[in-house]
C-alpha cells in the first residue's frame, strides 16, 4: 500500500509548527537565504525545471505563468489565492493555519523570482483563524528580518499584506480576486485582453498564485528541481494534497505523490474503504465544478491529464464520494444551488441559467416535475455551456456558470435518467437513497 | 465639411486591417472593435450593455459571434474584441444563434413584459431583439423575480429594477462620463439591483442620460413617464438653445406639444448627452404662463390690456417714428436665432439708424474679446497641450462643455489649470487651481506666465501662493513647447468682477504663444450669433467696427447708423437721464440679469416708451408699455451659432401659443411699417441673406446646412472650400445663395482683440469682496417656467468660509443682511470652508431679489471689485 | 450607528498604508466598522467612502456583494450550517433542520433574544470534518445534533470565551512596524 510522502504537510503535526521558532528549528527561511544568493531568472528556471503545475484548480505550470510577464514593466505584484471556497475542498486552510511560515517563505521567493513591489495574501473571509495564524507568522516575519527592509540583509525590500476577503466563492477567479482586491465587487474580467500577467492589479503585470502552488517553492529551492521531480510521474511532478470527504470510513486530507497513486487507494488505503462497506455509486475527482467518475473509474491514477482525458478534472485536489445510497438528483441540485447562489451576476446566462436551472431542480424535488423539465434543463444548461463538453464551452466571462451547467449537472442526468425520470412520475427518489428529503421548511426566510 | 476623401492627404502605407465577416473581406481600423466594425460595415450585431461612447463590459452577452483564433472558431463577445488582421468572423451560424436566443431568453426569464404598459414600449431594444431574434412563448414556469415598483433614485428619474437587464450602461455613465457614481450595482448574482446609497440620491446634473441610454424600460424620467406612448411621437432634429454648447438634440411631440428632447451624438459637439436642464426645460414652452396675445399698458403700473397685433404694432412704429436714431436703444436678443437678430439688426441700424444695440447685460465681455482671440473648437480640447479656465463655472453654465473637459482631463489626461477665486465643479479634476483673490486675476495670471516663462514667483501674488503660481507655470511651460494647442475657456468668471479684468487676463495667457487658442466660456445660447450679426454699439454684422465694415454694409443696405451707439450700462444710464426715450427688450429682463439692479429700474422707469418682446413675462415686463408674445424654442425655425461660432438649424415642431410669432416676422414688419421692405417672405430667405452679405457667412446657406456632410453644423468663418458643391448634392428644393457682393467693396477685416489696462483693487481690511456665479437651476424665468426644474433651485444663501462667520459672531444657518455701496439682501449664511476668507459667494439670480442689487457698474469700474459688509439681523 | 471611534479610525488609517491605492482599503474597513458596530451601519460606510475617496454608493456597492457583511443588526452569534455537498452527504440538511427547530428560527432569522442567527453556509473548506459550523466563523467539526445543543447552551451560559461577538475577525492583527516597513509606493 502506498504511503504518504510529506512534503508540505511535514509540521501540521508539529505542535509549535506554525510559530517561527517551531519553522526556522525544522530548517525554516533557508530556502529563501539561498534563492536571495540566486539571481531571479535562476529561480524562475529552477521552478520551470521543477515542472510545479499550479494547484488552485487550472493546474497551469508556475514557471511558465511567471514567465509571461512583460519584459521591464514595472511595478509588478504577486497575489496569493487563499479564497479556497471550491466544494469538497480543504487543503489551503490547513496549510496556513498550520504551517503558515513555509508560506511565506513561498511567497519571498516568489516575490524575488518575478521582482514583485509588493505582495498580498488574500484569505477567505470565513476562515479567521487562518487570518490569526498567517497575521502572527507575518510580524514574527517582519520583527526577524524576513520580511519588509533590507530582507535577510540584502538591500531587497518587500511588503507583504493580509487581505482579508468576505464571503463570495466567485473571489477565488484570479481576476475577481484582483478585482476584489481593488476594493470592488468581485466580478470576474475579460481574459483577453485582462490576463493579470499583463493586465492585472492596478493594470499592472501581476501573478496570482495558490496558497498550496507557493507552499512547495522552499522545498524545491531547497532541494533542487531534479528531487522535486524525482517525486510523482513526469507531467505531474511532487505530491498533491486531495481532500477525500463523504461516504469513505476515514475522511481526510492526504498528501501523496503526484500522478501514481489511483483513486481506488486512495479510497480503500487511505480512508479505510466506503461506508458500511457499500459501493461506489459516483464520486467528484476535482471538486464541485467537476464532471462525476463512477465505479468504472476507481482505477484511475491521480494524473491531471488522465483525468482531463476521461472528461474531468482534478481541479483543486477535492473529492468526494457518494456512495450506492445517494440520492443523485439531490446531490446535482445542492451543487447547482451552490453555483446559482455565487454567480457574481456579471452575465445573464450565469445570472438568470443557474437560477432558473435551480428553480427546476427545486420543482422536481418538491415533486411537481414535468415530464419536459430533464430536457429543458439540458437545454438550459447547453445555453451556458454549447455542447455540455468538458473543459466547457462559454457563453460567458469566466467557468462559472459553465460549471453548473457541465459539471454535476450534465453528469448525473446522463448516467441516471432513472432517478430523474422516478422524481418527476412519482414525485419522490427511487427506493433506497435518501441524503435527505428537500425540505420547503428550509427555504430561506426572506 | 466637404467630405474627407477628397481633402484628405493620400497616406502610403496601409494604416487598416482586414477583416472577413460572414465571409466579406472588409477594412477595419487598428484597435476598432468588432461591434463597431461590423456596424460600420453593415452589419448590426444585437447589444445591449455596449455603448459607443463608454468603456466595453462585455456583460450581457447578446453579441456573442464565432470569432476565429488559435484554437479555431469561438463564443466571443464582438464588444470586447479588437479586430485583428486576418479575423474571421461568422455572425450568422447555428452556434450564434443559439447563443443569442439563449441570451434573450435568459434576459427575459424575470423581465416583467409589461411591454403594452411600459414608457419604452415600441422603442425598446429588448422588445426589438425579441421580435427580431426571440424564442416564442416562454420556457420560464418559475416565479419571476419581484421589486417595489418605480422607485425615485432622483428628482428627475425613476427606476423600475423588475425591468433593468443589469447592463450597467447608466452605472458606467454615471461614473466614466458625469463622475457622480451615486448609482451603482448592489448585492449579488440575481439578487443584483441598480440603486442608491439610502437617502442619497442620484443628484446629478446629467441624470436624464440614463433615461436615454437605458436599452429597456427601467429608467424613466418624471418629466415624460406616461406623457406619450413613443409611437404616437414624431420628431425633428434641433439643437438645444438651453446654453450656447448648442447640443445637438431630437425634439419629440404628442398632438401639438413637445413631450421629449433626445440627445444625438453630434461628434464634434455633445456626444448624445444633455444636461438635465436642456432636456428638461422644453416644459417651459408649454408653460400656461406664456405670453400668448399682445399686451398694452394705457400707462406705466396700468393693468395690461389685449389688444390686436396691428394696434400694437401701430403703438410702437408710431412712437419710433416721433424719436432722433440717439433716442431708441435695443437690449439683449442672444437667445434669439441668427435670422431674427439679423433683422432686428437691419431693423435698428439701417432703418432706424441707431447703433444702440447690445445683446449683453454687462453681465459678459466686450465683443472684441468674445469674437477677437483666435478661436479652438470643443475637440481641440481633447487633443490640447493643456486647458485653461478663465471663466465661469462651467458645470453650473455649460454642463455639456464640462462634460468634453473633463473627459479631456480624465482619458485624455490633457492637464487643466483653472483660475478661480472660488471651487467649481471642475476643480476635482484640475491639475492645478489657481485661486486668487476676486478682482485680481490679471495679477495671477500674469504670475503665472511669468512662471512659465522662467522667472518664478517668491511671494504670495494676487491672493495666490507661489508654489501654486509655479506649480501652474510649469504646466503651461510645458505644454506651450509641446507645440500642442493651448485652449483657453474665457467668460465672466464673476459678475461682481469687472470683465476687463479677464480679458487682460486672456491677452497675457494669449501672448505666450501663438498656440494660444479661445473658447468663449458664453451662457445665453446665441450670444455668438448675436454678436456676429452685429448686436452691440460699434459692430456690423460679420465681427467687423463701423469703420471696417460701413461702406461694405452701406453698400448692401443703403443706409447704416448715424453715430457709434451705447452698451446697455450707458443705455440704461441715458434712459434714466431721459436722453434715450425708447427701450425695446429683446427676450431682456435688465431687472434680473443686468449687473446693476438699481440702474436697470431707474433705467426703465426714466423711458417713455418701453417695449418687451418675449415669451414669457418677466420682472422687467412691468415696467413694459407694450407686451409682444414671440415664438420659443420648438416652434421657430431657423439657426443658431453656439460658442465656437458653430451654425446649426433649428426646427419647429409645435405651435406657438395664441397669437405668438417669431422675432424676424416682428422685426421684418415693423420695418416695413417704418418703411423699408427687407424681402423676407420665409425665415430661409433671411439665412440665404445672411450667407450673402455677411462675410463671416459666406456658405452658410440654407442648401449647406441641409447638407448629410453638415448634420453637425458649419463653423464660421467657413473654410473656403466648404462652399464648392460636393458628392452629397443640396437640397435641390432651395435654390443658391442669392446676390453676389459688390465687387467695388472689398471685404471688411474681422475684429481683433483690444488690450486693456485693468485695475488693481485696494485691499480694505473692513469689508469683504463679492464673488458672485450662476448656477444651474435658478430664478431664471425658463427653469422657472418648467414645472420638474423649477423645484430644483436652491434658496438663496450667503456662502462663506468658517472663519469669517466666526470673526463677524455669526452662525451657519442665521439670516444676515448682505450690504454694499448700492443695496443689500437678507440671505442664509452657509459654511464652505473651501472658499477663501475674506470673500463672500452669493449664487446669481437665486433670490426673488438678485445678487445684482448688491452690484454697483460705477464701483466696478472705479475699485475692480464690489465690497460687502455683512450685518445680522434684518433690516 | 457610528462611525469609526478613535482607535478604529487608527486602525483604518494604518490599513491604508498597506495598500498602493486607498480604495484596496475598503473591504477590510468594512470588516473593522462590523468588528465595531457588530453589522455594518451607513454611518460607517459614508466614513469608509470618506476614507478611501469614494462615494457612498460605490462602498455599498462593494459590500453588499460579499456574504459576510450584514446591513442590518444580527445575533451576537451567527450560527452557519453548511449543506453544500461533502456536508449533505452525511447529514448537513439534517442538522440545519436540527438547529433551525432547537433555535425556533428558519435560517436567515434571528432569535427574539437577539443572540442567535441562523445562516445555510456553502462549503466552509472543512469537508472532512463534516457535518460541520460555524459560530461566528469559529469552526465546530462532526456535529451531532446533540452536539449542537451543547455547543447553544455553552454559549448560553456564557461558555465560550473562544468565540467573540459577531463581526470580531482575527484576534491577531498584521501590524507593520514602521522601522521595518519597506514602503508602500502608491500607484
Ligand atoms: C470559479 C472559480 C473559482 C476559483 N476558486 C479558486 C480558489 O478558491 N482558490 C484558488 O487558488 N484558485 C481558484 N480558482 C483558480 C484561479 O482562477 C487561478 O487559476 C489560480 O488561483 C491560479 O493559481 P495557481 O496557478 O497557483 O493554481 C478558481 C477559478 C474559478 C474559475
Ligand atoms: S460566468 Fe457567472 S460568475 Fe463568471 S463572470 Fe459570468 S456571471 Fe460572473
Ligand atoms: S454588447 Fe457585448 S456583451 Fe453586451
Amino acid at each position: 500500500m502506498p504511503a504518504p510522502t510529506k512534503m508540505i504537510s511535514t509540521r501540521w503535526d508539529q505542535a509549535d509548527g506554525h510559530t517561527l521558532n517551531g519553522y526556522l528549528r525544522t530548517g525554516g527561511y533557508e530556502a529563501l537565504r539561498k534563492a536571495l544568493a540566486m539571481n531571479p531568472d535562476a529561480v524562475v528556471d529552477e521552478v520551470k525545471a521543477a515542472n510545479l503545475a499550479g494547484r488552485g484548480g487550472a493546474g497551469f505550470p508556475c514557471g511558465t505563468k511567471w514567465s509571461f510577464l512583460p519584459k521591464d514593466i514595472f511595478p509588478r505584484y504577486l497575489v496569493v489565492n487563499g479564497d479556497e471556497s471550491e466544494p469538497g475542498t480543504y487543503k489551503d486552510r490547513l496549510l496556513m493555519e498550520r504551517d503558515p511560515h513555509q508560506l511565506i517563505e513561498g511567497v519571498l521567493i516568489a516575490s524575488w523570482a518575478i521582482k514583485a513591489e509588493q505582495a498580498f495574501i488574500y484569505i477567505r473571509g470565513e476562515m479567521p483563524h487562518a487570518h490569526e495564524r498567517v497575521a502572527a507568522a507575518l510580524n514574527e516575519a517582519y520583527a526577524a528580518g524576513y520580511i519588509g527592509k533590507n530582507i535577510c540583509g540584502t538591500d531587497w525590500s518587500m511588503d507583504v499584506v493580509l487581505h482579508w476577503g468576505a464571503g463570495a466563492y466567485i473571489v477565488g477567479e484570479e481576476t475577481a480576486l484582483i478585482e476584489s482586491l481593488e476594493g470592488n465587487r468581485g466580478m470576474p474580467r475579460l481574459k483577453p485582453p485582462f490576463f493579470p500577467a499583463s493586465k492585472g492589479l492596478y493594470m499592472q503585470p501581476t501573478v496570482v498564485n495558490n496558497v498550496e502552488t507557493l507552499a512547495n517553492l522552499p522545498w524545491i529551492i531547497s532541494n533542487g528541481a531534479a528531487a522535486f521531480t524525482s517525486f510523482g510521474n513526469e507531467k505531474n511532478t511532487g505530491t498533491r494534497l486531495f481532500a477525500v470527504s463523504g461516504h469513505v470510513k476515514n475522511p481526510g486530507v492526504f498528501e501523496v505523490e503526484f500522478g501514481t497513486t489511483t483513486f481506488r487507494e486512495l479510497f480503500y488505503d487511505f480512508c479505510g474503504g466506503i461506508r458500511e462497506d457499500r459501493t461506489v455509486k459516483a464520486f467528484i475527482p476535482g471538486g464541485g465544478s467537476a464532471p462525476w467518475f463512477f465505479e468504472e473509474d476507481l482505477d484511475t491514477q491521480l494524473d491531471a491529464g488522465v483525468v482531463g482525458g476521461k472528461g474531468s478534472m482534478l481541479g483543486s485536489g477535492a473529492i468526494v464520494v457518494m456512495d450506492d445510497t445517494t440520492d443523485m438528483v439531490k446531490a446535482a441540485w445542492r451543487l447547482v444551488k451552490f453555483f446559482a447562489k455565487e454567480s457574481c451576476g456579471k452575465c445573464s446566462p450565469c445570472r438568470e441559467g443557474t437560477n432558473w436551472m435551480e428553480k427546476i431542480y427545486r420543482r422536481i424535488l418538491d415533486g411537481e416535475g414535468r415530464p419536459e423539465d430533464v430536457a429543458l434543463l439540458l437545454d438550459v444548461a447547453d445555453n451556458i455551456s454549447p455542447g455540455l463538453t468538458w473543459p466547457p464551452k462559454q457563453t460567458t466571462i469566466c467557468p462559472l456558470g459553465p460549471s453548473a451547467a457541465a459539471g454535476a449537472l450534465v453528469s448525473s442526468i446522463r448516467r441516471f435518467p432513472v432517478e430523474y425520470d422516478h422524481y418527476i412520475v412519482h414525485g419522490r427518489p427511487i427506493d433506497g437513497v435518501s441524503t435527505g428529503i428537500y425540505r420547503p421548511s428550509l427555504a430561506p426566510a426572506s | 465639411m466637404t467630405d474627407t476623401a477628397t481633402t484628405a492627404p493620400e497616406t502610403p502605407k496601409k494604416t487598416t486591417l482586414t477583416v472577413t465577416i460572414d465571409g466579406v473581406a472588409m477594412e477595419a481600423n487598428p484597435g476598432e472593435l468588432l461591434i463597431a466594425a461590423a456596424e460600420r460595415t453593415g452589419t448590426y450585431i444585437p447589444r445591449f450593455c455596449w455603448h459607443p461612447r463608454m468603456k466595453e463590459v462585455g456583460m450581457c452577452r447578446m453579441c456573442l459571434v464565432e470569432v476565429s483564433g488559435p484554437r479555431g472558431m469561438s463564443l466571443q463577445p464582438a464588444c470586447m474584441q479588437p479586430c485583428a488582421e486576418g479575423m474571421v468572423v461568422d455572425t450568422k451560424s447555428a452556434m450564434v444563434k443559439k447563443a443569442q436566443d439563449g441570451v434573450l431568453e435568459f434576459l427575459l426569464v424575470n423581465h416583467p413584459l409589461d411591454c403594452p404598459v411600459c414608457d419604452k414600449g415600441g422603442e425598446c431594444p429588448l422588445q426589438d431583439q425579441t421580435l427580431t431574434f426571440g424564442p416564442g412563448e416562454s420556457r420560464f414556469v418559475e416565479e419571476k423575480r419581484h421589486n417595489e415598483k418605480p422607485i425615485p433614485i432622483s428628482d428627475l428619474v425613476l427606476l423600475d429594477r423588475e425591468r433593468c437587464i443589469l447592463c450597467d450602461r447608466c452605472t458606467r455613465f454615471s461614473k466614466e462620463v458625469a463622475g457622480d457614481p451615486l448609482i451603482h450595482f448592489i448585492n449579488r448574482g440575481n439578487t443584483t439591483e441598480v440603486n442608491t446609497f439610502p437617502d442619497d440620491p442620484f443628484a446629478s446634473y446629467f441624470s436624464g442620460n440614463v433615461v436615454q441610454i437605458c436599452p429597456v424600460g427601467a429608467l424613466t424620467a418624471s418629466p415624460y413617464r406616461f406623457a406619450a406612448r413613443p409611437w404616437d411621437l414624431d420628431q425633428v432634429e434641433s439643437t438645444c438653445t438651453s446654453c450656447a454648447v448648442g447640443c445637438r438634440v431630437v425634439v419629440q411631440s404628442s398632438g401639438d406639444e413637445i413631450t421629449r428632447l433626445q440627445g444625438v451624438d453630434s461628434d464634434p459637439v455633445n456626444w448624445g448627452w444633455l444636461c438635465d436642464k436642456g432636456r428638461f426645460d422644453f416644459e417651459a414652452v408649454s408653460s400656461p404662463s406664456r405670453l400668448s396675445a399682445p399686451l398694452v399698458r394705457a400707462a406705466r403700473g396700468a393693468a395690461p390690456e389685449k389688444v390686436s397685433w396691428s394696434a400694437a404694432m401701430t403703438r410702437i412704429a408710431t412712437a419710433l417714428r416721433t424719436y432722433q436714431p440717439s433716442e431708441i436703444g435695443f437690449i439683449g436678443g442672444a437667445r434669439l436665432t441668427n435670422e431674427d437678430q439679423y433683422a432686428y439688426v437691419r431693423l435698428a441700424k439701417q432703418v432706424l439708424r441707431t447703433d444702440n444695440v447690445d445683446a449683453q447685460l454687462a453681465d459678459g465681455l466686450t465683443p472684441d474679446a468674445w469674437l477677437g482671440f483666435p478661436k479652438a473648437t470643443i475637440n481641440d480640447l481633447a487633443t490640447a497641450g493643456a486647458i485653461v479656465l478663465l471663466g465661469p463655472d462651467i458645470k453650473e453654465e455649460l454642463p455639456v462643455l464640462f462634460l468634453r473637459l473633463r473627459d479631456a482631463a480624465v482619458t485624455k489626461k490633457v492637464p487643466v489649470v483653472e483660475f478661480a477665486a472660488a471651487p467649481t465643479g471642475v476643480s476635482p479634476y484640475a491639475a492645478e487651481s489657481v485661486r486668487y483673490r476676486p478682482g485680481e486675476v490679471a495679477l495671477a495670471v500674469k504670475a503665472v506666465m511669468a512662471a512659465a516663462a522662467g522667472s518664478s514667483a517668491e511671494r504670495q501674488i494676487g491672493g495666490v501662493e507661489a508654489d501654486s503660481i509655479n506649480a501652474a507655470g510649469a504646466i503651461l511651460a510645458k505644454a506651450i513647447v509641446s507645440g500642442k494647442k493651448v485652449v483657453v475657456l474665457l467668460g465672466r468668471a464673476s459678475m461682481a468682477e469687472p470683465d476687463r479684468a479677464f480679458v487682460e487676463a486672456a491677452l497675457a495667457v494669449s501672448a505666450a504663444s501663438s498656440d494660444v487658442v479661445v473658447l468663449p466660456a458664453m451662457r445665453r445660447a446665441n450670444l455668438h450669433g448675436a454678436l456676429d450679426m452685429g448686436m452691440a454699439p460699434g459692430l456690423l454684422p460679420g465681427r467687423v467696427t463701423h469703420g471696417e465694415g460701413g461702406a461694405w454694409f452701406a453698400a448692401h443696405w443703403g443706409a447704416g447708423p448715424s453715430n457709434p451707439g451705447l452698451d446697455t450700462a450707458a443705455m440704461l444710464e441715458a434712459a434714466a437721464a431721459g436722453t434715450i426715450k425708447a427701450l425695446v427688450l429683446l427676450g431682456a429682463d435688465p431687472v434680473a440679469d443686468f449687473v446693476d439692479r438699481d440702474l436697470a429700474e431707474r433705467g426703465l422707469m426714466g423711458a417713455e416708451l418701453v417695449v418687451a418682446i418675449d415669451t414669457l413675462p418677466n420682472a422687467s415686463n412691468t415696467h413694459a408699455h407694450v407686451m409682444l408674445p414671440a415664438a420659443g424654442f420648438g416652434e421657430k425655425s431657423g439657426t443658431t451659432t453656439n460658442l465656437e461660432g458653430r451654425v446649426t438649424v433649428l426646427s419647429s415642431k409645435v405651435s406657438a401659443p395664441g397669437t405668438a410669432r417669431p422675432d424676424w416676422m416682428i422685426a421684418t414688419e415693423l420695418a416695413s411699417m417704418l418703411g423699408t421692405d427687407f424681402g423676407y417672405e420665409t425665415v430661409g430667405d433671411i439665412t440665404d441673406d445672411i450667407a450673402a452679405t455677411v462675410p463671416t457667412h459666406a456658405g452658410a446657406t440654407r442648401a449647406e446646412l441641409r447638407r448629410p456632410a453638415n448634420a453637425d453644423g458649419i463653423v464660421v468663418p467657413v473654410p473656403t472650400e466648404a462652399s464648392t458643391p460636393s458628392a452629397d448634392a443640396a437640397d435641390p428644393s432651395v435654390e443658391e445663395n442669392a446676390e453676389p457682393r459688390p465687387p467695388s467693396v472689398a471685404a471688411p477685416k474681422p475684429l481683433r482683440v483690444r488690450a486693456v489696462d485693468g485695475v488693481v483693487p485696494q485691499p480694505d481690511s473692513y469689508s469683504l469682496r463679492l464673488i458672485t456665479g450662476r448656477v444651474l437651476y435658478d430664478q431664471g424665468s425658463i427653469v422657472q417656467a418648467s414645472s420638474s426644474l423649477a423645484k430644483l433651485a436652491r434658496p438663496a444663501s450667503v456662502r462663506l468660509h468658517s472663519g469669517e462667520i466666526e470673526r463677524h459672531a455669526m452662525h451657519p444657518g442665521d439670516v444676515i443682511r448682505v450690504v454694499s455701496q448700492t443695496g443689500e439682501l437678507a440671505l442664509t449664511i452657509e459654511v464652505d470652508d473651501h472658499l477663501p476668507r475674506g470673500v463672500a459667494f452669493v449664487p446669481w439670480n437665486l433670490a426673488d431679489r438678485g445678487a445684482n442689487t448688491l452690484i454697483n457698474v460705477g464701483e466696478l469700474a472705479a475699485d475692480g471689485i464690489t465690497k460687502v459688509r455683512l450685518e445680522s439681523g434684518r433690516s | 450607528m457610528s462611525r469609526f471611534n478613535p482607535a478604529n479610525l487608527e486602525r483604518a488609517r494604518e490599513l491604508l498604508t498597506h495598500y498602493p491605492r486607498a480604495k484596496s482599503a475598503t473591504i477590510p474597513m468594512c470588516h473593522l466598522a462590523q468588528e465595531q458596530d457588530g453589522y455594518l451601519t451607513e454611518e460607517a460606510m459614508a466614513h469608509i467612502a470618506e476614507l478611501v475617496g469614494c462615494t457612498n454608493a460605490e462602498v455599498y456597492g462593494t459590500a453588499s456583494f460579499y456574504e459576510m457583511f450584514k446591513f442590518h443588526p444580527v445575533g451576537t452569534y451567527v450560527v452557519g450550517v453548511c449543506t453544500n455537498i461533502s456536508c449533505l452527504l452525511v447529514g448537513g440538511e439534517e442538522l440545519l433542520d436540527h438547529a433551525s427547530g432547537s433555535l425556533g428560527i428558519r435560517p436567515g432569522a434571528t432569535t427574539a433574544d437577539g443572540l442567535f442567527t441562523l445562516e445555510e453556509m456553502e462549503c466552509l473548506a472543512a469537508c472532512t470534518e463534516a457535518p460541520c459550523l460555524q459560530v461566528n466563523y469559529r469552526y465546530e467539526n462532526k456535529v451531532t445534533h446533540e452536539g449542537f445543543d451543547r455547543i447553544v447552551a455553552d454559549l448560553r451560559a456564557g461558555k465560550r470565551a473562544d468565540i467573540p461577538r459577531h463581526g470580531m475577525l482575527g484576534a491577531v492583527r498584521q501590524s507593520i512596524p514602521a522601522d521595518r516597513r519597506a514602503g508602500v509606493k502608491a500607484i
